[in-house]
C-alpha cells in the first residue's frame, strides 16, 4: 500500500513536471498564466533586445535610449542640457547648439520625441523632440544618436503640443501650450483675452538632410494647444491639436481654465494653409530666432539668427480650420493606424471621446456649425462624434494603438492602463500602473504600423517601488506584454528625468546603420590634425591654439612650455582611432568647462584659460588600454610676462 | 518494486535536467560590435617560440600569422603607385605610434620585410587583436612593447596591401 501511494505520487510529480515544463516553453503566451514574466524580460548575457526606446528626459533635457522588454538604459543623448559626461554644450563646437535668441540656454524641458516616417511607417532615419520651456525643436540623428540641429520657435511659449510629424515627415510641428501677445509687447496681463495668440509652427524637413526650416505660423486664438498629432491615411495632410483654456483665463486657472463643459480639438489643413503659403499668402513678420546646426564631418555646430517668420490667418484661408468640440479639456489628442479616429482624452472626465474623420468632413460639406470662434467654424459635436470609451477610469491621458484593432489609454487619476476595442468601444482589460501614470508608448503605436508586443507605462510618482533615495527618486516605468487578450505587467525599471511620452522601433531598424567611427579622412574640422606630425602650438595674441593628436595611449606633443597666465588656450584634439568604441577623454586641471569624450576621428575643442604659475597635468579620463594610466601630460604656465618661447614635444622629439 | 522506484528516480532525474536547459545556447561565439567572430576555445598558436630573441629581433619568415590573409605572393617589382598611396596612409594611421627611424610606441617598420612574412604582416595590420590572441610572436610583441596594444585602424585589405608595399620601400 505504502508503496503504490509513492509510486501515485511520484506519477504526479512526474507530470506535474511535465506541465512545467510546456508552460515554460510556450513562448506565445495566453496571459499572465501561460509563462513566466521573468523569462519574457530576460534578455541573457551577450543577447540584444529586440527594440529600442527612446525616452524623453523632461526636466533633464536630455532623451535616453532604452532596450525593451530588459529596460536596460543604453544612452543618454544630450540634446537641450549641457553634458559634462562627453562635453556636449561645453566644448566650443556645441556651445553654439544651445544658443537662443534670449542668449545661451543651457537646459530645456523634453517632453515629447518622434521617430521620422516614410508612408506612415517608421523609417529610422531621425527622431525630433521638442524644447518646451524655451521654446526648440531639435532632430537627433539616428546614425549617430547625436542632436544635429536645434531651430527655436519664436511666438511660441510652453512648446508642448509638439514635436509630432507628418506621415512622410515632410513637417514636424510645434504648437504653443500658453497663448502670449504676438508679437511680444508690454501690456496688461488681464487684457489677454481677444488679445493673446497661440501660434501653431509648421515645420518642413529636407527629405535628404532633414534640415529644419520654419515655413509658417497659424496664429490661432489664444487658447492653450496641449497635445497634438497628425492625421494618417485617409486624414493624412489634417492636423490635430487638444486645446483647453478656451476660457481665455489668465489667473487661478485650476478653476478658470476648467469653466466650459467643452473645449476644442483643432482640425486644420495643413495642406490647404501650405498651398496658401506657397501661393503668396501670409504675411512676413519680423522677428528674431536661433538656427543651429550641426555639421557630421566639422564636428561643428553653428547658430545662425533669423529674422522673419511667415505668419498665417486662420481666417483667411477657407475650409481649413475647425473645431471639434471635445468635453473636459482634453489632453492627449491621438489618431488610430488607419487615420479614422481622432482621440480626445478628457482629462477631467472618466470618458473618451472618439472623433470620426469621415463624419468630420461630412458635416464640414453639410455646414453643421453650432457657431463659430474667432471666424473659425465649430462643427456640432454630435455630427462628428463616433464614440465615447466608457471607461470607469479616472483622469484619460494618452493613447496608442497595437495595430490589431486595439487602443490602450493611461488614466492618470485611476492609476491604470485600460485596453479598449477601436470601433466597438469596448473595454477589453485593465491593469493597474505604479503609480500614476502619464504616457505609454508602443513601438509605432502612433503610426499607421504599430509593433504590438508590449506597452511600456510611465509614471509619475515612484513611492515604494524602489529602495527608496532620499526625498527624490527616478520615475518608474512599467512593461506590460500586449501580445495576448489580457495584458501581463512584466517588468517594472526606474527611467531618467521625467519621461513625458516615449518612442520605439523595433531593433533591427537602427542597429545595423548605427555609425561605429568617424572617418578621419573625412573629417573636415578647421582645427583636425590628421597626421600626428601636424600637431602644434600656435599663438596669436593671447590666444593659444594647442593642435593635439591622441591614440593609445598617448597625447601629441605630451609637454608644452610657453603658456602665460592671463591666456586662452584652446586644446584641439583629434581621436585617431578608428576602431569601433575606443574614445579618449580629455581633462585638464582648472578647466571650467567639463572634460571632453572624443569619438575616434572625432575633433573637439576646450578652452582652457590658467589662471596660476606652474605644471599642470592633463590625462584622458575615458580607460582606453592597459597604458591608460600613462596616457597624461604637463602644460607649463609661466608669469604673463614671461619671455620662454613657446615649445612643444613627445618623447624626445 | 526498488527497482520501480530506482527507474522513476532516474526519469525524474531526466525531465529535471531538460528542463533546466531548456534555451541556453551553448556557443563559443563572442560578439563585438554586433559582429559575431568564431573564437576557438584554446588558440592553437601559430609561430615557433624562442623566448631567448626578443620578439622584436626574431626571423619568423615561416609564420603567416592568424586571419584572413593566408597567402600572399608579391610580385619581385615594387609598385611605386601603391607604395606612395602605402606612405600616405601610413602617415596618417600609424605614426602615432611608428616612426621609420627608431623604435617608439611600437616597432618600427624598418626591416620588417627581412624578419616577417607578407601574410603575418597584413593580419597583423587588419586584425590586430586576434593576432595578439592567437600568434606567439604579436603575443610576445606586445609584452616587448609594454603592453601597448596595436590599434585597429579599420584597414581595407587595399589599404593594408599599399601600406605592405610602403615597407618593401624602407
Amino acid at each position: 500500500m505504502k508503496k503504490s501511494n509513492y509510486i501515485f505520487s511520484s506519477l504526479i510529480a512526474v507530470s506535474l513536471l511535465f506541465m512545467g515544463c510546456q508552460q515554460g516553453s510556450d513562448k506565445s503566451g495566453n496571459g499572465a498564466l501561460a509563462s513566466s514574466a521573468a523569462e519574457k524580460v530576460y534578455v541573457a548575457p551577450g543577447e540584444q533586445d529586440e527594440f529600442y526606446a527612446f525616452l524623453s528626459g523632461g526636466y533633464s533635457g536630455n532623451l535616453t535610449v532604452y532596450g525593451l522588454p530588459s529596460g536596460r538604459m543604453f544612452k543618454e543623448i544630450p540634446v537641450f542640457s549641457q553634458f559634462p559626461t562627453s562635453g556636449y554644450g561645453y566644448s566650443e563646437e556645441t556651445k553654439p547648439m544651445l544658443n537662443t535668441s534670449h542668449g545661451f540656454i543651457p537646459w530645456d524641458d523634453l517632453h515629447h520625441p518622434d521617430i521620422s516616417q516614410t508612408n506612415g511607417e517608421l523609417d529610422g532615419r531621425w527622431i525630433f523632440v521638442n524644447g518646451n520651456n524655451t521654446p526648440r525643436i531639435a532632430r537627433v540623428s539616428l546614425k549617430t544618436f547625436e542632436t544635429e540641429e536645434i531651430i527655436e520657435i519664436p511666438n511660441s511659449a510652453g512648446n508642448h503640443s509638439s514635436a509630432f510629424i507628418t506621415e512622410n515627415t515632410e513637417y514636424v510641428i510645434a504648437g504653443t501650450r500658453f497663448a502670449v501677445p504676438v508679437p511680444q509687447r508690454d501690456m496688461p496681463i488681464n487684457e489677454y483675452k481677444g488679445n493673446f495668440k497661440g501660434a501653431l509652427s509648421f515645420i518642413s524637413v529636407d527629405p535628404e538632410s532633414g534640415r529644419l526650416n520654419l515655413k509658417f505660423q497659424v496664429l490661432m486664438p489664444g487658447f492653450n494647444y496641449d497635445l497634438s498629432h497628425p492625421g494618417r491615411g485617409a486624414s493624412h495632410g489634417w492636423h490635430f491639436f487638444s486645446t483647453y483654456n478656451t476660457e481665455e483665463a489668465n489667473s487661478l486657472m485650476e478653476v478658470n481654465s476648467s469653466q466650459n463643459d467643452k473645449d476644442f480639438i483643432a482640425a486644420i489643413n495643413w495642406k490647404k494653409v501650405e498651398e496658401y503659403v506657397n501661393n503668396g499668402g501670409g504675411t512676413k513678420m519680423a522677428t528674431n530666432y536661433a538656427h543651429n546646426v550641426y555639421d557630421e564631418h566639422t564636428h561643428t555646430g553653428t547658430s545662425t539668427m533669423k529674422k522673419e517668420v511667415v505668419t498665417v490667418d486662420p481666417t483667411k484661408v477657407p475650409d481649413a480650420f475647425f473645431f471639434l468640440p471635445t468635453p473636459k479639456s482634453p489632453h492627449g489628442c491621438d489618431v488610430d493606424p488607419t487615420g479614422e479616429y481622432i482621440i480626445g482624452a478628457g482629462k477631467l472626465s472618466a470618458d473618451l471621446t472618439i472623433h470620426s474623420f469621415t463624419k468630420m468632413l461630412d458635416a464640414i460639406e453639410n455646414k453643421k456649425f453650432d457657431g463659430e470662434a474667432y471666424g473659425i467654424p465649430i462643427l456640432k459635436y454630435e455630427d462628428v462624434m463616433a464614440g465615447v470609451v466608457k471607461s470607469g477610469g479616472l483622469g484619460p491621458l494618452h493613447t496608442e494603438f497595437d495595430g490589431k484593432g486595439n487602443a490602450y489609454t493611461t488614466f492618470f487619476i485611476s492609476s491604470e492602463v485600460v485596453k479598449w476595442e477601436v470601433g466597438s468601444w469596448e473595454v477589453i482589460d485593465r491593469k493597474p500602473t505604479y503609480y500614476s501614470v502619464g504616457h505609454l508608448m508602443i513601438p509605432g503605436g502612433n503610426s499607421r504600423k504599430p509593433f504590438g508586443k508590449y506597452v511600456v507605462a510611465m509614471n509619475k510618482i515612484t513611492k515604494d517601488r524602489y529602495l527608496p533615495t532620499g526625498p527624490e527618486m527616478e520615475h518608474s516605468a512599467q512593461i506590460y506584454d500586449i501580445s495576448g487578450d489580457k495584458m501581463q505587467l512584466i517588468y517594472d525599471f526606474p527611467t531618467h528625468g521625467e519621461p513625458h511620452y516615449a518612442a520605439g522601433c523595433p531593433a533591427e531598424l537602427l542597429a545595423s546603420n548605427s555609425q561605429k567611427i568617424y572617418r578621419l579622412d573625412e573629417n573636415k574640422h578647421p582645427y583636425a590634425v590628421t597626421d600626428p606630425s601636424e600637431a602644434r602650438v600656435e599663438r596669436n595674441g593671447n590666444e593659444v591654439h594647442i593642435y593635439m593628436s591622441t591614440i593609445r595611449s598617448h597625447f601629441t606633443p605630451d609637454n608644452i612650455e610657453g603658456i602665460k597666465v592671463g591666456d586662452k588656450v584652446y586644446f584641439h584634439i583629434t581621436n585617431h582611432e578608428q576602431d569601433f568604441d575606443v574614445p579618449h577623454g580629455f581633462s585638464i586641471i582648472g578647466q571650467n568647462t567639463s572634460e571632453l569624450l572624443i569619438m575616434p576621428g572625432q575633433t573637439k575643442t576646450s578652452l582652457w584659460e590658467p589662471k596660476q604659475v606652474g605644471v599642470w597635468p592633463f590625462y584622458c579620463t575615458d580607460f582606453c588600454s592597459a597604458l591608460h594610466q600613462e596616457m597624461q601630460g604637463y602644460v607649463r604656465v609661466s608669469p604673463a610676462s614671461s619671455n620662454i618661447e613657446l615649445s612643444w614635444s613627445l618623447g624626445e622629439d | 518494486m526498488k527497482h520501480t522506484i530506482k527507474l522513476l528516480m532516474i526519469f525524474f532525474a531526466a525531465i529535471l535536467i531538460s528542463c533546466g536547459g531548456k534555451e541556453e545556447k551553448k556557443d563559443d561565439q563572442i560578439k563585438l560590435g554586433g559582429t559575431k567572430k568564431e573564437v576557438k576555445k584554446e588558440p592553437a598558436e601559430s609561430g615557433s617560440a624562442s623566448d631567448d630573441v626578443p620578439a622584436s629581433e626574431r626571423i619568423t619568415l615561416d609564420n603567416k600569422g592568424v586571419g584572413e590573409v593566408k597567402d600572399l605572393p608579391l610580385n619581385p617589382e615594387i609598385d611605386q603607385a601603391m607604395a606612395t598611396r602605402g606612405a600616405e596612409i601610413f602617415k596618417t594611421n600609424c605614426t602615432a605610434c611608428h616612426k621609420t627611424d627608431k623604435r617608439f610606441i611600437g616597432p618600427s617598420p624598418k626591416g620588417i620585410m627581412e624578419r616577417r612574412s607578407p601574410e603575418w604582416i597584413m593580419n597583423m595590420i587588419l586584425d590586430p587583436q586576434l593576432m595578439v590572441e592567437q600568434d606567439r610572436c604579436a603575443k610576445d610583441l606586445l609584452v616587448e612593447f609594454n603592453g601597448a596594444a596595436m590599434a585597429n585602424q579599420n584597414m581595407t585589405f587595399d589599404q593594408a596591401r599599399d601600406i605592405l608595399e610602403y615597407f618593401r620601400t624602407l
